[in-house]
């Protein structure tokens, strides 16, 4: 693998991340439980979409044969995307909603703040400026999961089960394959395995606060990052995003 | 819709009072929420301010429709940035209703169980892609019309609210317009989706502005109160004069046959919607009506859970930063 086919995978991993949880937070748009989180959830679908132009827009320089952030994001199929698999879980409820989102914050805005370190000075501009975006969503999601977590019974019951559910698609961020290596050797990233102390105790002082258990094993499923397997949600997703743009090729929208 | 099926009380308050307040009216003074105000006028606000919250919480749904299928990113990330403008919207009307003296939960049981209304326009489908360029510019652009005069309301939240609104619409009018100019000068298939849009929306968009003055028996005394700024067919009237001629610029065939340029009246004259399918919208017999309404009460009862565990988890707090005093 040479350093530019590692980069572009990378880049599509953070782009693919931001992709489709984005698309995910959408599906919120007015069914949230309050007003105020339909304006948060759409802000952070927002956010999510505008880094997505920025890593995929790289992506397609890197490549080099011409493709835009929107060619990217519309025109792969499943086994081309680079996303963990945790984001393309389905919302579930709430609860659900705001647990993903806060474990995929909590690695986000730990990976961002490496990123802005980068060697390559394109990766440290969108590391800087998705970061201060990140640091927003993660205080959001933590104050809800704490909120919820620590708040009636129900409440308490349904994160537990939402944690309990998300678990498993933990383990996959941690996860350093060649490509992290390469990156790491060139500078521009961190290694993935590097980052998890961090993470662990991030996120084990919020559960914590929220008065929930963080599950026992440390098994995590795996096939997002690489694209090696998918979960069957991503299909499913893809029809409805791309759907325009499948059926109707080469016009401008 | 905003000025739409606005009834005013026949006033039963002190003649003096009531002869006073009329004279700070006409003086150009505004209201505020400590003044005296009649129990007519409070009433009335109170369904027009939270008809408009509503139908910026209920519009989410007909352009969410879309989120998940806009074309390019971009195109998303517009929608996005619409759909939320949107829910603020309907938050800072929801704050103005309130100083009034109502709660927002209290508004939103009354949008539930169907006691209050919301824009007729949001019973009406988003079929294709060009709709929701089509709901941008004809939707917000009739909204525009009826709340630019109202930013001079005699309410000061509700005025203070219009111009804030006011500002945003006209962003929104204006990407709506371009989505569907970009449509309308595509491919053969956009340019058919632009014109479905236009021939749909045109009526419904019609209809914001209510029925005709000659039957809206209510409309005297919220104009002497300025709540209401304009007749209905004013502005209906506007909307037509200002939109036929982006119609034409689009391209795209007018979407009535009745539409003709008056030299005498110096405005275009144009065929009336169809007022027995408007009363039937708001009766509950619109496209949408039932499948809206299910949505907005879905996203209500499954989030009580959040809305209790998030108040109980306020009150633990409350209670913990006492005991530490
Ligand atoms: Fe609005
Ligand atoms: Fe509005
Ligand atoms: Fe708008």
């Amino acid at each position: 693998m040479t350093r530019d086919e590692a980069f572009l995978q990378f880049l599509l991993r953070m782009g693919d991340n931001t992709l489709i949880l984005g698309h995910r937070v959408s599906e919120w748009c007015g069914h949230s439980p309050v007003l105020e989180e339909d304006i948060a959830l759409a802000n952070t679908a927002l956010d999510l979409i505008g880094q997505t132009q920025f890593w995929l827009g790289l992506a397609g320089e890197v490549q080099g044969d011409g493709k835009s952030a929107d060619d990217i994001a519309f025109l792969r199929d499943v086994w081309d995307f680079r996303n963990l698999l945790l984001v393309e879980v389905p919302n579930g409820d709430f609860g659900r909603t705001l647990m993903r989102q806060f474990l995929f914050d909590a690695w986000h805005s730990i990976q961002l703040g490496h990123l802005m370190k980068s060697s390559d000075e394109r990766v440290a501009a969108i590391a800087e400026k998705a970061s201060k975006e990140v640091a927003y969503h993660l205080e959001r999601s933590a104050d809800t999961v704490v909120g919820l977590g620590d708040g009636t019974e129900e409440s308490h019951r349904r994160m537990q089960e939402s944690l309990d559910y998300l678990w498993p698609y933990v383990g996959e961020m941690f996860q350093s394959d060649e490509v992290d290596a390469e990156m790491v050797a060139a500078g521009i990233a961190p290694d993935p395995a590097s980052l998890r102390d961090d993470y662990d105790a991030l996120i084990t002082r919020i559960l914590a606060d929220a008065t929930l258990t963080i599950p026992d094993s440390r098994f995590g499923h795996k096939g997002g990052r690489t694209g090696k397997m998918h979960t069957e949600h991503l299909g499913h997703l893809l029809t409805q995003m791309q759907w325009l743009q499948r059926a109707y090729p080469g016009s401008n929208w | 819709m905003y000025a739409q099926m606005v009834k005013s009380e026949a006033a039963q308050d002190d003649p003096e009072k009531l002869a006073a307040f009329q004279a700070r009216i006409d003086a150009g003074e505004k209201i505020e929420p400590k003044d005296w105000m009649p129990a007519a006028y409070r009433k009335t606000l109170i369904r027009q301010i939270g008809q408009h919250a509503h139908s910026e919480i209920v519009g989410q749904l007909p352009e969410g429709n879309w989120i998940t299928r806009a074309p390019t990113l971009e195109r998303k990330a517009i929608l996005l940035a619409k759909v939320q403008d949107e829910a603020g919207h309907g938050l800072y009307l929801y704050c103005a209703a309130e100083t009034l003296g109502v709660s927002r939960d209290e508004l939103t049981e009354m949008l539930l169980d169907g006691r209050m209304k919301y824009s007729s326009i949001f019973n009406y489908p988003t079929l294709n892609w060009s709709d929701i360029g089509a709901v941008g510019w004809l939707v917000d652009g009739a909204a525009i019309i009826n709340q630019v005069p109202l930013q001079r309301t005699s309410f000061g939240p509700y005025s203070r609210a219009m111009i804030r609104v006011c500002k945003e619409e006209s962003f929104h009018a204006r990407q709506g317009f371009d989505a569907i100019r970009k449509m309308a000068e595509g491919t053969p298939e956009q340019k058919k989706m632009a014109q479905d849009s236009v021939n749909r929306l045109w009526f419904p968009a019609l209809m914001m502005f209510g029925p005709s003055d000659k039957e809206s028996v209510h409309s005297e005394q919220s104009m002497a109160w300025k709540i209401k700024m304009n007749t209905n067919d004013e502005l209906r009237q506007k909307f037509v004069d200002q939109t036929v001629p982006q119609i034409e610029f689009l391209g795209l065939d007018l979407p009535d046959p009745g539409i003709k340029w008056n030299e005498e009246r110096g405005h275009y004259d144009y065929t009336d919607p169809d007022w027995s399918e408007f009363f039937d919208v708001i009766k509950g017999n619109g496209p949408c009506n039932t499948d809206r309404l299910a949505a907005r009460n879905k996203a209500w009862d499954d989030g009580a859970w959040v809305r209790d565990g998030l108040m109980a988890h306020a009150k633990k707090k409350a209670a913990a930063s006492v005991a530490a005093e």
